[in-house]
């Protein structure tokens, strides 16, 4: 008998602005006074701010050099013929040669590029066990089911790290040299390889497992390396800071790339005489070749790159504010020209009426 | 079918005998139930104690296993159940499936692409917010089933042997419950027993169907009989009757008693749940149906869930979606596929293998990537959009209900939406189809004339009388407002404020200064008396009847005791008399005070009940009785009404009447003429009204008792105007009817049958003995097609049967001008039966009504053989006056291009009048009528109109659908009308060629002409016939339709249509149970439709578009990422965002975009009501807006992915750090997407935008920092806070959504000022001048769709200003009497107007001339009518010529020729005179070129352009 209730008990509504739909309203009209302004401001301050972002971004310098070692390119093309096929490839080391006529302003970052390479791959990307390396004694020993097929070895071990991203660290090395004049002797610049990762990686996302007995090795024993490692995660470096899951080459590594090409952060030049940057001179890049990606048509780069405010060396924004900025006027422009068009059409119709 | 029977049976062995035998004849059995007492020990079992212990035992369990008890339940889940049966029920939904589907994939974790208890999350929310408010409603229910179980009655406990209080919910099946007067009926009870003397009980059915009448119930037969006061103990019989059904007006079965005798029960009987005992001190009754099984619970079906156009195009549209989303994902597959093969050769680094280390073949890697695919995908199938849109629709539904100018404060009701989920269905309805009585009038009959042997009585006064009401309610605001007046108004303000008072302290109306307002008040007051407003209620009768029914009266008290009285009247006389003796008595009105029970005391005849045997007439009509009879007339004077002597009585009938006359007579006397002079004959026999409170005193006691409570407004009508000719009817009960005449005083009619109406006899009869006379007379009342054939054949022989013949053929010419009127008529005729064909008759009726079997038919049969051999006395008009508003918004729908039909149950000729009067038609269209006898005959007109109508205008056909579907880049002016062409005609057809119409052979034809035809009346339909006209509209036009009902005959027109409309009136609750929306008035459709469909319609079709747009461009933004990743099914954008954004982050803005946007004001859309045509052609969501939509969608999300990816091409960005700005840039888009679509902002806009913005970077923040490693895979720590560090992330954030939302931004400007869209044109014009659309909106609405209104309105302002200086108000009230006399325009109404006109100045001529000592000459009259529209020219000399084009170019031939038939009464002089100032009229006015309506609107689009 609900229906009842309802017949009877109406009453009058209130009289509200809200109840009423008479909220007070700003009611915009893209009329041509309104479009026309609109259009030709927006234009003119995306240009602006294009035409600075465009300058900023060129005035970021960048060395890049492919390593891969694609047939007659350098000296590389030797390790890569020794990559072919086996897995771990032997040892192989190549160089880089390049010299700098103007002293290349800092703070310079050294990155390794690959193409190519899926670290996107879902498969790939979820293969990881984040609890482990957080340090998590327990998921140490019982790496997560993602992780298969490179979750436990064959003999049972639980391998640490596991996971496909951590199996396939990127383990080619770099040492920069410096020779100030001509003939004299290669100066080893330091490169910082730490302060390379996100801090709150380092410091929260990665842990190693507490020490046992003040040791590193004695807290991953009953674990394996990955597959392809050659040693275990907790040699990954001499420095005690910067071992294990810490590791930053490691914890950069961990960090999947958003595209099939990306640049990884291998080191900070900003120590010594080289904090403001590389001064002239020649410089030879040692690398010692260990990454095989030529089989799935991968390349490998090494570069040196200074940052500006906005971050590297990409004009394509500065590019696109200029665009979208003469888009707008160009836009503003046809309206104006249609309706002037228009409103002589209309006059004259008025006329005839 | 097997409980049934054996329900109310003990249990014990004889009920198992019982039961077997009645399985065999199961088919007779499953009709009926049997109930017993429950006070009965049970059969076999002997020993009353021992019985009633056990006898309670079982029928506990009896009552609880096999009979629903009177426990009303309506929650649909328990504790326990809900949680099981809600889910069910919501699975039901298919969209609740497929997300459950999707989220349990994500269990398999070779395709899981989210944390599986995260991915559950949105359909369980989803799931529980449907959950809760199933719940919440549930739990309401619940509550309100408490209060209602747990309300008391009385109950007759076999243990204490005496009635005992007990819940409701207690009640069983075979209980005995005793009702006190104004108790609610706990379930459907047999009346076994009433204080009522008679065995009567009355109820108030409100509560059931809104019917605010008393109905009377009697008692069974035979119970009714019994001296001493009824025992339920003593109660054995058993009840047969029928299975609960929802029928509410039919009960059947018979009651056996213990000697085998059986009785017949009726729907009179039965006692229905929910009603309310009135007038009646107590009754008793058993239980036969309880709980869920009472008629009105059967009947209460609770909301309807209908799926609008909208909707199912919407799903449409989904399924392409979900085809889309197939596409996409079997793309990636294959993309998957072929990338898994080229790698996994080449042993890369990033390719894993199984987990057991074998390598995954690219094929399984597909399907793997599929599933995956649409785990990822899912987005584009929205599962926040059946919940979003629910919402919105709840809104919409509470604002459409708030809206305050759709309350009715008359009736205190706003708007009710009955139907939740159809409110944008209001936005695109092409046809509407609405009855007539109730629906475009008041249904409130006002007797306006009537004829008696052959004589008519116009009724000038009483028409004048009406008029006053209408003009009483545009005077009321003025006289408010203007305060400077009322000094002016002194002579009679003493009066007024007596007046007031009195009126205070009684529900008393008043006549006179009956404004709307007042009415409304007394309506109030007068809640149970239905059809009894000031208005219906005093009838001003004309002085010519007035004096032959006191003649009449006088000459039957002089010869009252004489042998034969009536035959010292003349024919015409006695005619007169039985006239006015059927008016009253001829009817099933029952006179009441509605709070108290009456206090009867009233002479009885021997036998109480109508007469049921041969016995029983033998004895009643023996010689004997005769003069007890009489005698008993005489002593009737202990009534408590009548204790006043006869005179005395009368004069307080009419005293308020003669108050007026007062009122005039001291302020002015010459102006008696306008009280038409019979206020000399009130005087001459009510003359000691002196002291005028005395008067109100008794006046007040007067109206108290006088309360007629009628089942249909016409009897009412009727009863009231009998009561003007003070025949009035003081008493009625079952046996017996008292009408009280001034002279004769109260006359008792022995009742002996009522032949009740029904719609195949189409009329009633009463069957009386007459006290005067002592003969049986039958008064029939009905429907003048059949009373008519029904006449006694009249002889042309000799001189008597040709005058009746004359009379005749004047009465039918009376009928058809009432009928061209737009007036009701009913015939009123009578028979004298001799006692031996009474006694012949008796048996036969006897016999059918104690047949069992076919007694309806029976009894049908028995009444057709009575009503024969008709003597003719007269026929009545009652006018079913327009309600207000009418006209004018069939105008504005029609300017909508709503095409409307009309479908009634009333003849033709009314309802072309009530179609002219309210513009349906138009004069100047033609009509085609179709009228066919014949299936044959019926192809042959249609073939014929066809053909007609192409020839006259074959290129309308064209246009027509052009103009529908060309969105028109013209300016306001709409493409194309019918206008332009010629009027297209109309069609009228009435209901036996609508038969054939509808056959399938013709319904093609039908429609097509129908589809031509400007509008359409089906006359004489039956409910089904509308129906199917609704149906076939609906089903081969493929349009959207709207019924408006507000009777039980519309409910299946109701039904069938796509909405369903009804209006809460006179007639019941029925129409507005059946209803999607219920109005108050017909007026309240053009609001509803024009303003509220327009918005609801536009709101929702943008809200579904954005939501397609917005799910598609997100995952988009997906669909490019897989590109770059293999195909691999990954995604940039972090879980949470991808399951939460559309559910949180961005579904804010668009829902309130979604409930409150107006994309034009409201009054620009009653101004212009073509702008709905916009809903109608489907122009915001259709197929090409859709694809349109899908592909700025594509655009959009191409942009916003590849800026992103462009600006961090190449850089050391992982991937969450790279999706979490697209997901930003994504919100952005989609902000100002909304934000360029959005029409109004309010602050609500604003909150919502910002509440968006800052709950997605809140949430971002809190879920990037809360924990490092809970979310895989994704695990995002720190990578918001690292990127608001970020400068690339803001500009990227900036530049995305301004480049992708360029296009449409430049295509919105372009479009909106160059090629606009009608209602960019109304939102322009409501923008740029907000002052300026007043003007032309009082121009255009007044000056085009409501001319006459306004030039009514100006002439009445033309006669107030006059006002103040009069010095006499009382004149200036008189003007108002007289003006519509001379200014016929002023009632809106053209051809009844022609015909009025001559009519009432012949009656006021006459009058003056036969009458008229000291009043006004004839001049004075004639100059006045002629001042007055000498005056209308200058005072509306610019409204003027557009009147014209409604009035009178249109004057046709016809009424001209009847107005002269009416006229030839007259002296040629007046005639001539009154032609000439026709001509006039004709010359000074309307011979301007009436100015086409369009041309004004295309100036006014004119003028829209130029504000650009």
């Amino acid at each position: 008998m609900t229906w009842s209730a309802a017949a009877r008990g109406a009453h009058q509504p209130d009289n509200t602005a809200f109840t009423q739909q008479r909220l007070p309203a700003w009611q915009p009209l893209l009329s041509a006074s309104i479009a026309l302004p609109l259009f030709f401001c927006a234009g003119l301050a995306f240009i602006g701010l294009g035409l600075g972002l465009f300058y900023s971004s060129n005035g970021i310098k960048e060395l890049e050099y492919d390593y891969t070692g694609t047939a007659g390119t350098g000296g590389c093309s030797a390790c890569a013929l020794a990559d072919r096929g086996r897995a771990p490839p032997p040892p192989c080391s190549c160089a880089w040669h390049f010299s700098l006529a103007e002293l290349f302003p800092g703070p310079v970052y050294l990155y390794y590029e690959l193409t190519n390479f899926y670290q996107n791959n879902r498969r790939y990307s979820v293969s990881r066990d984040d609890a482990q390396l957080s340090g998590l004694p327990s998921a140490l020993r019982h790496p997560a089911n993602e992780c298969a097929p490179y979750q436990r070895r064959a003999s049972g071990l639980p391998i640490a790290p596991c996971g496909a991203i951590a199996n396939s660290l990127f383990n080619d090395s770099f040492s920069l040299w410096h020779r100030r004049r001509a003939g004299g002797p290669y100066v080893e610049v330091p490169l910082d390889r730490t302060g390379i990762a996100w801090w709150t990686d380092c410091h929260v996302k990665f842990r190693n497992p507490p020490l046992v007995n003040g040791s590193l090795a004695l807290a991953f024993h009953g674990t394996a390396p990955p597959p392809n490692w050659p040693r275990p995660v907790y040699a990954l470096s001499p420095d005690p800071n910067n071992t294990g899951f810490v590791n930053q080459d490691f914890v950069v590594w961990m960090r999947t790339a958003a595209l099939p090409t990306f640049r990884k952060l291998y080191a900070r030049i900003r120590q010594g005489n080289y904090s403001a940057g590389l001064p002239r001179g020649s410089y030879v890049v040692n690398i010692t070749y260990n990454y095989p990606v030529r089989a799935f048509g991968g390349r490998k780069l090494v570069v040196l790159s200074n940052i500006s405010w906005m971050g590297g060396k990409n004009p394509f924004l500065g590019i696109a504010y200029l665009a979208v900025g003469s888009l707008c006027i160009l836009v503003g422009f046809v309206m104006l020209v249609v309706y002037i068009r228009y409103q002589d059409q209309n006059d004259e119709d008025e006329d005839e009426e | 079918m097997q409980r049934e029977p054996a329900a109310a049976e003990e249990p014990g062995c004889p009920g198992g005998r019982r039961r077997r035998r009645r399985r065999r004849r199961r088919p007779g059995d499953g009709r009926t139930r049997v109930v017993r007492s429950n006070l009965l020990p049970p059969p076999g079992v002997e020993d009353p104690a021992a019985g009633a212990a056990k006898g309670a035992r079982r029928r506990r369990r009896g009552g609880a296993q096999r009979l629903a008890d009177n426990r009303l339940k309506t929650t649909k889940y328990t504790l326990l159940s809900f949680l099981p049966k809600n889910l069910f029920e919501q699975f039901h939904r298919l969209a609740n499936v497929y997300f459950v589907f999707i989220a349990l994939l994500n269990f398999v974790p070779a395709v899981n692409a989210f944390q599986p208890g995260l991915a559950l999350a949105p359909v369980l929310f989803i799931l529980a917010v449907t959950a809760f408010k199933d719940l919440w409603e549930d739990y309401s229910r619940h509550r309100s089933d408490h209060e209602i179980n747990h309300l008391g009655c009385l109950v007759f406990s076999r243990e204490e042997k005496q009635y005992v209080n007990r819940f409701w919910k207690e009640i069983r099946v075979g209980d005995f419950v005793r009702l006190r007067c104004n108790e609610i009926i706990p379930a459907d009870i047999l009346l076994l027993s009433s204080s009522d003397p008679d065995g009567l009980c009355h109820i108030e059915t409100a509560n059931l169907d809104g019917e605010t009448n008393l109905k009377r119930r009697q008692v069974v037969r035979g119970f009714s009989e019994l001296v001493s006061e009824f025992n339920p103990l003593m109660f054995t019989s058993v009840i047969e009757c029928e299975k609960p059904n929802n029928d509410l007006t039919r009960f059947r079965g018979c009651i056996i008693h213990d000697n085998g005798k059986k009785a017949g029960l009726y729907k009179e009987n039965l006692l229905l749940r929910g009603c309310t005992i009135r007038n009646t001190e107590a009754v008793v009754g058993i239980v036969i149906y309880a709980g869920h099984e009472t008629k009105a619970l059967l009947n209460n079906s609770g909301p309807r869930y209908k799926r609008s156009q909208l909707e199912r195009q919407m799903n449409c549209d989904v399924l392409w979606c979900v085809l889309l989303l197939i596409c996409m994902s079997l793309f990636s597959a294959v993309g998957h596929g072929l990338w898994v093969q080229r790698y996994q050769e080449k042993k890369s680094l990033f390719d894993v293998p199984e987990s057991d280390g074998s390598s995954l073949s690219p094929v399984t890697a597909a399907v793997y990537s599929f599933l995956t695919m649409i785990i990822i995908l899912q987005v584009l199938i929205p599962i926040s959009l059946y919940v979003s849109i629910e919402i919105v629709k709840v809104c919409q539904v509470y604002f459409i209900n708030q809206d305050i100018e759709l309350y009715d404060e008359e009736t205190d009701s706003q708007l009710q939406c009955r139907a939740l989920n159809i409110t944008e269905d209001l936005g695109q309805i092409q046809y509407i189809f609405s009855d007539k009585t109730g629906t475009l009038t008041e249904n409130k009959m006002v007797f306006r004339r009537c004829t008696v042997s052959g004589i008519e009585y116009s009724h000038d006064a009483n028409a004048q009388r009406l008029a006053r009401y209408q003009e009483a309610d545009s005077e009321e605001e003025e006289a408010v407002s203007k305060g400077g007046s009322l000094p002016q108004r002194g002579s009679i303000g003493s009066h007024q404020s007596v007046r007031i008072m009195h009126r205070s302290q009684s529900t008393k109306s008043h006549r006179r200064t009956g404004s709307r307002a007042e009415a409304k008040w007394a309506s109030m007051l007068s809640k149970h008396t239905a059809f009894s407003s000031p208005m219906e209620k005093d009838i001003t009768p004309d002085p010519k009847l007035f004096e032959k029914v006191s003649e009449c009266d006088r000459c039957l008290a002089i010869a009252r005791h004489q042998e034969h009285p009536l035959a010292h009247l003349s024919p015409e006389l006695s005619d007169v008399f039985d006239f006015f003796i059927a008016l009253t008595i001829c009817n099933t009105v029952v006179v009441t005070s509605p709070d108290q029970p009456r206090q009867k005391v009233r002479v009885r005849f021997e036998v109480k009940s109508p007469v049921k045997t041969i016995e029983d007439f033998l004895r009643r009509f023996s010689p004997s009785r005769l003069t007890s009879g009489c005698s008993s007339i005489g002593s009737l004077a202990t009534n408590k009404a009548t204790h006043k002597s006869g005179s005395n009585f009368l004069s307080t009938l009419s005293n308020d009447r003669t108050l007026l006359k007062l009122e005039e007579k001291l302020s002015q006397p010459t102006k008696a003429i306008a009280s038409n002079g019979y206020s000399s004959g009130a005087a001459s026999w009510a003359p000691e009204h002196t002291a005028q409170e005395q008067e109100l005193e008794k006046e007040k006691e007067q109206e108290w008792e006088l309360r007629y409570e009628a089942e249909s407004p016409d009897e009412a009508a009727l009863v009231y105007a009998a009561r003007a000719y003070n025949c009035a009817l003081v008493d009625r009960l079952h046996d017996q009817v008292s009408v009280e005449l001034p002279h004769l005083g109260r006359l008792t009619f022995e009742l002996l049958h009522i032949l009740g109406f029904d719609s195949i006899r189409k009329r009633m009869s009463v069957v009386i003995r007459h006290p005067l006379t002592d003969e049986i007379n039958v008064y029939t009342k009905g429907a003048d097609s059949v009373v008519m054939d029904l006449l006694l054949p009249c002889s042309s022989d000799d001189a008597r049967g040709r005058h009746q013949k004359k009379i005749r053929s004047k009465t039918q010419n009376y009928l058809n001008l009432y009928a061209v009127e737009g007036l009701r008529t009913l015939c009123i005729a009578k028979r004298v039966l001799s006692k031996e064909e009474y006694a012949c008759w008796l048996q036969s009726h006897l016999e059918a009504e104690s047949s069992l079997d076919n007694r309806e038919e029976l009894l049908f049969q028995s009444a057709i053989r009575l009503e024969t051999n008709l003597h003719l006395l007269g026929a009545t008009g009652i006018e079913d006056r327009l309600q207000d508003g009418v006209p004018e918004t069939i105008a504005k729908l029609r300017q909508a291009g709503l095409q409307i039909w009309v479908l009634t149950g009333d003849k033709q000729e009314t309802a072309i009048n009530i179609a002219y009067a309210c513009k349906l038609l138009d004069h100047d269209e033609e009509v085609i009528t179709l009228n066919a006898e014949s299936q044959e005959a019926c192809a042959a007109l249609l073939d014929q109109c066809l053909h007609y109508v192409k020839s006259k205008s074959p290129c309308s056909t064209p246009q027509k659908t052009e103009g529908n579907v060309s969105v028109g880049f013209s300016p306001l002016c709409p493409p194309s009308t019918s206008t332009t062409s010629g009027p297209s005609p109309s069609l009228v057809i009435d209901g036996r060629s609508l038969a054939y119409a509808l056959d399938k052979n013709l319904e093609d034809k039908f429609l097509f002409l129908a589809k031509q035809c400007r509008s359409v009346l089906c006359c004489r339909s039956t409910p089904l016939q509308k129906s199917m006209v609704v149906k076939l509209v609906r089903s081969k036009l493929k349009a959207m339709t709207l019924a408006i009902g507000d009777g039980a005959n519309d409910v299946s027109m109701i039904q069938v249509a796509d909405v369903g409309v009804g209006i809460s009136g006179q007639e019941g609750m029925q129409a507005v149970m059946a209803s999607d929306f219920a109005v108050p008035r017909f007026r309240y459709l053009e609001r509803l439709l024009i303003v509220h469909g327009h918005w609801c319609y536009s709101r929702l079709a943008n809200m579904v578009l954005y939501f397609f747009y917005k799910n598609t461009m997100f995952v988009g933004l997906l669909f490019w990422f897989q590109f770059y990743c293999g195909f691999s099914a990954s995604a940039m954008i972090d879980q949470w965002y991808l399951i939460f954004f559309n559910l949180l982050f961005s579904s804010l803005p668009q829902l309130v975009t979604g409930v409150l946007d107006k994309d034009v004001p409201a009054d620009v859309l009653l101004t212009a009501p073509q702008l709905y045509k916009s809903g109608q052609n489907m122009e915001e969501y259709r197929p090409r807006t859709f694809w349109l939509n899908m592909a700025d969608a594509a655009f959009q999300s191409l942009v916003c992915f590849f800026i992103p990816y462009l600006a961090y091409y190449d850089s050391d960005t992982d991937v969450f750090t790279w999706g979490t700005p697209i997901t930003a840039i994504a919100l952005f888009t989609f902000l100002l997407h909304l934000g360029i679509e959005t029409k109004t902002w309010t602050w609500l806009n604003w909150i919502a935008c910002g509440f968006s913005i800052l709950l997605f970077f809140t949430v971002a923040l809190i879920y990037n920092a809360s924990c490092a490693t809970c979310y895989p895979p994704s695990n995002p720590y720190w990578t918001m806070q690292t990127l608001l560090g970020d400068p690339v992330f803001y500009l990227t954030c900036l530049i995305a959504p301004v480049a992708a939302l360029l296009p449409r931004l430049f295509f919105k400007a372009v479009q909106g000022n160059l090629f606009p869209t009608q209602l960019q044109l109304g939102r322009q014009l409501a923008k740029r001048s907000p002052k300026k659309l007043i003007a032309p909106k009082e121009t255009f609405a007044q000056g085009h769709l409501l001319g006459e209104p306004r030039t009514e309105s100006s002439e009445q302002r033309s006669i107030k200003t006059s006002g103040p200086l009069s010095q006499d108000c009382t004149s200036q009230a008189s003007w108002h009497v007289q003006q519509p006399a001379c200014s016929p325009e002023a009632s809106g109404e053209p051809n009844v107007v022609d015909m009025n006109m001559p009519l009432r100045e012949d009656i006021l001529l006459e009058e003056l001339s036969g009458q008229a000592p000291g009043s006004v000459p004839r001049e004075a009259i004639l100059e006045g009518c002629s001042g007055a529209s000498k005056m209308k020219p200058t005072s509306t000399s610019r409204t003027a010529p557009l009147s014209s084009i409604f009035n009178l170019p249109n004057f046709s031939s016809l009424n001209w020729i009847s107005s002269f038939s009416l006229v030839s009464g007259l002296g040629s002089i007046l005639q001539f005179s009154r032609n000439s100032l026709q001509m006039d009229k004709q010359d000074s006015e309307f011979l301007p070129s009436p100015p086409q309506p369009d041309q004004d609107l295309c100036g006014l689009s004119g003028q829209t352009t130029d504000y650009f």
